[in-house]
């Protein structure tokens, strides 16, 4: 089974057109990758989907915003695996999951 | 429909919120100077008035769906599909349904018919955002009244 990176990274070479050997662990997908709030909609979709969650994309925005955490914790695409991960397991270990 | 007014939906004939599914009807004008152009001598609908019909339908389900606490914003057509000619005086039959509700977007999959006829689809989202004027939220009530939104069914859960 491929890494939760690996999912993210294809999702978004397949959904941007980027050549998926130019995404790396360390790239920002907005300052390295270019991708802007558009095409960022088609990837929330298509991570959601995935991955049966629901990422909190207007929190994490509220908290940029207000100073109180920066774009790269949510961005840079190894910190955005694991805020996937912490979501799926979050899901899992729900009541009823 | 109203083309002048880009009002695309004459009628919603059912909102299901536990399906998330929504059915309206919208009259195709007889005549208008839009068929004048498009096309002289064969008139049809032209298949971006039939995207926004299929997009204001999704809009209303989604007004639904959010109690109208936020207004659907179209952003993104995909696989949009002009499956046959639509002609004036039809009666549309557009369905849509909500196929996910994200943080701040939804998207939805939508379908008209003519009779039984399918004739387009698309999926669409949508950006949600706070009603960004109050005149705005006070047309869309009174749309919803036109329309024959059925308020009962966002009051009740």
């Amino acid at each position: 089974m491929s890494s939760t990176f690996d999912q993210i990274a294809n999702i978004i070479a397949e959904t941007c057109d980027i050549p998926r050997d130019t995404i790396k662990p360390e790239s920002h997908a907005i300052d390295d990758l270019g991708i802007d709030s558009l095409d960022f909609l088609d990837i929330a979709f298509a991570i959601d989907k995935a991955f049966g969650i629901k990422m909190p994309l207007e929190k994490w925005t509220q908290e940029v915003n207000d100073g109180k955490a920066t774009t790269e914790q949510y961005f840079v695409l190894q910190n955005l695996a694991d805020r996937i991960d912490e979501l799926v397991a979050a899901k899992n270990a729900a009541p009823g999951a | 429909m109203q083309l002048d007014y880009f009002q695309l939906i004459d009628r919603i004939v059912d909102l299901n919120l536990d399906e998330k599914k929504i059915t309206v009807e919208a009259q195709v004008p007889t005549t208008h100077t839009i068929f004048e152009g498009h096309f002289p001598g064969f008139p049809i609908m032209p298949g971006v008035l039939l995207t926004e019909a299929m997009a204001q339908s999704s809009g209303w389900l989604i007004l639904g769906v959010l109690k109208f606490e936020r207004m659907p914003f179209l952003a993104i057509v995909k696989e949009a599909k002009m499956r046959g000619y639509v002609s004036p005086g039809q009666l549309l039959t557009i369905e849509a349904k909500l196929e996910h509700e994200g943080s701040g977007f939804a998207v939805t999959k939508a379908k008209i018919r003519v009779g039984k006829e399918l004739r387009c689809s698309a999926e669409l989202t949508f950006g949600l955002a706070p009603f960004p004027d109050p005149a705005l939220r006070v047309h869309m009530d009174a749309m919803a009244n036109k329309i024959g939104f059925p308020l009962q069914a966002i009051t009740h859960d």
